[in-house]
């Protein structure tokens, strides 16, 4: 079923200069099923989290459409620093939205507190960000993103700033949380590895004005894990995803 | 063993420069009312203590009370300026000028309006005008100083203006409001002597009002007293408003936190 749709979507923004402007996005085509881990891969600049902000609503598009099927679905968010209130301990955090949303105490504090334990938060729900690691830090930032219930994750290059091995821990967790609560993702990333690792489905985008050049469908196992980052089927989809990439450049 | 010496030098310096004037004032006789010796301020203290520590009092309350005014309106006029870029540039101007005013000259005229029977009232309003503009700039620069995304992610939310006023741009702006307050409430003590002196003898009952008085009786050593008490009410409201601070921001923001070498 399909989920949204862009339809010639444009966006440009003014410059400083007199006159002048930088046209982000020209002509942006395509339709997000549901249920789909989809990446937005291109290089830096090229628009990819001005896309990710036109579907939130916190930008407008100048020209062309963004249709739901039905009612907007409740949206997660999670950008590429982790952007936490560094006053507020881990659970309070986890718990904006939902104290936002002006949810009873209990309820909220219960929920906030699942979601950290399903990133492997639990006992450091006291902490306060600067007490984390950087990607500790980002599992409090997916976790309350996860506590609003998202049906649709936005996520924006939300790895880019960690190491190795604590990406690819991030990676596996977040496609587990992602299948359990039948979670549509959109995730933007630099990394030609990382979104053929992780996507249903790669839009490849162009430099500026971005536009879609290329829309790669993966043929992934439901289980993917170390066995799968060393099988010939990863490496051919990241040969496909970084031929895609280079030739859009 | 370094905090020692971080307390023991200054006190041990502090003490070898009193010995010293006091060596000096007595070994060049100097007259009493020319440069009194410690002993001398001390007796004066001792002597005209009850009274002294009346003024500590009226002119401690003024300070606070002007102090605490001038925090109330430059947090709400911070935050107005935060909603609303017309009304900070409108205003703006208005609190610059305010501020490069000096209360000396407005002193006389606030003194009139506010009528010396309510002398007290006028000296508040002289310390808080002169505390406000610090901590109406600094708060301004914290609201705005908020970080962006947080905001965004709490707009995704479909936060009220009032929900991210109180949960992110508040709570970011804490840091800043505080060094403003630090400022300002030194300079608010400043405010209120000046005008204590603009006021004046007769109807002010303050610390300024003591040292005119007593230096109009050539009563220095009284006057030395005075002085010793006005810096050290200086010195508490800074390390109060400095404890408060570390209080405050100890758990979270970089300047309160000791980082281990």
């Amino acid at each position: 079923m399909t989920l949204l749709t862009l339809t010639g979507v444009g966006k440009r923004f003014p410059s400083a200069n007199k006159g002048g402007g930088i046209d982000a996005l020209r002509d942006v085509h395509f339709a997000i099923e549901t249920g789909q881990f989809v990446s937005l891969l291109g290089p830096s600049g090229c628009g990819k989290s001005t896309v990710l902000r036109l579907i939130s609503g916190l930008l407008t598009p100048d020209s062309g459409t963004i249709s739901w099927q039905g009612a907007r679905p409740e949206l997660g968010f999670v950008f590429q620093e982790p952007t936490l209130m560094p006053w507020a301990d881990v659970r309070t955090n986890a718990r904006l939205p939902l104290d936002l949303r002006k949810l009873p105490r209990r309820e909220a504090d219960a929920r906030a507190t699942a979601a950290l334990e399903r990133l492997g938060l639990a006992g450091f729900e006291q902490a306060v960000p600067r007490e984390l690691s950087g990607g500790m830090k980002m599992r409090v930032s997916i976790a309350r993103a996860l506590a609003a219930r998202p049906k649709l994750l936005l996520m924006d290059e939300p790895f880019a700033a960690l190491d190795e091995p604590t990406r690819q821990a991030l990676n596996d967790d977040l496609l587990a949380v992602g299948r359990q609560d039948d979670i549509t993702i959109i995730f933007v990333t630099h990394s030609v590895m990382e979104s053929s690792y992780l996507s249903d489905r790669v839009l490849v985008m162009s430099r500026r004005p971005g536009h879609i050049a290329a829309d790669i469908a993966l043929d992934q196992p439901a289980a993917r894990d170390a066995a799968f980052r060393l099988s010939p089927s990863f490496a051919d989809a990241q040969r496909k995803v970084g031929a895609a990439l280079l030739e859009s450049a | 063993m370094k905090r020692v010496f971080d307390i023991a030098f200054p006190l041990v310096l502090g003490i070898a420069l009193l010995l010293s004037w006091q060596w000096i004032v007595q070994a060049r006789a100097i007259p009493v009312y020319v440069l009194p010796a410690p002993s001398d301020i001390v007796r004066a203290l001792m002597d005209n203590f009850p009274s002294l520590m009346t003024s500590l009092t009226a002119t401690l309350t003024i300070t606070l009370l002007g102090f605490a005014g001038a925090t109330i309106a430059a947090v709400i006029l911070a935050i107005l300026f935060s909603q609303s870029r017309l009304v900070e540039r409108a205003l703006y101007p208005y609190a610059v000028v305010l501020q490069v005013t000096p209360v000396v000259a407005i002193a006389p005229l606030l003194l009139i309006w506010v009528g010396f029977e309510r002398i007290d009232l006028a000296l508040s309003l002289m310390a808080g005008l002169i505390a406000f503009f610090p901590i109406l700039s600094t708060t301004t620069l914290g609201l705005k100083s908020a970080d962006f995304h947080l905001i965004d992610l709490a707009r995704l939310y479909n936060a009220s203006r009032w929900q991210i006023l109180w949960r992110v741009q508040l709570p970011s702006a804490l840091p800043y409001l505080l060094t403003g307050m630090k400022t300002g409430g030194v300079i608010a003590l400043i405010g209120e002597v000046t005008a204590e002196f603009a006021a004046g003898s007769g109807t002010a009952t303050g610390l300024a009002w003591r040292i005119t008085e007593s230096t109009n009786r050539l009563e220095i050593a009284t006057t030395f007293a005075a002085l010793a008490l006005l810096a050290l009410l200086g010195i508490a409201i800074f390390a109060s408003l400095s404890a408060l601070e570390y209080l405050l921001l100890r758990r979270w923001h970089e300047s309160a936190i000791r980082r281990s070498r």
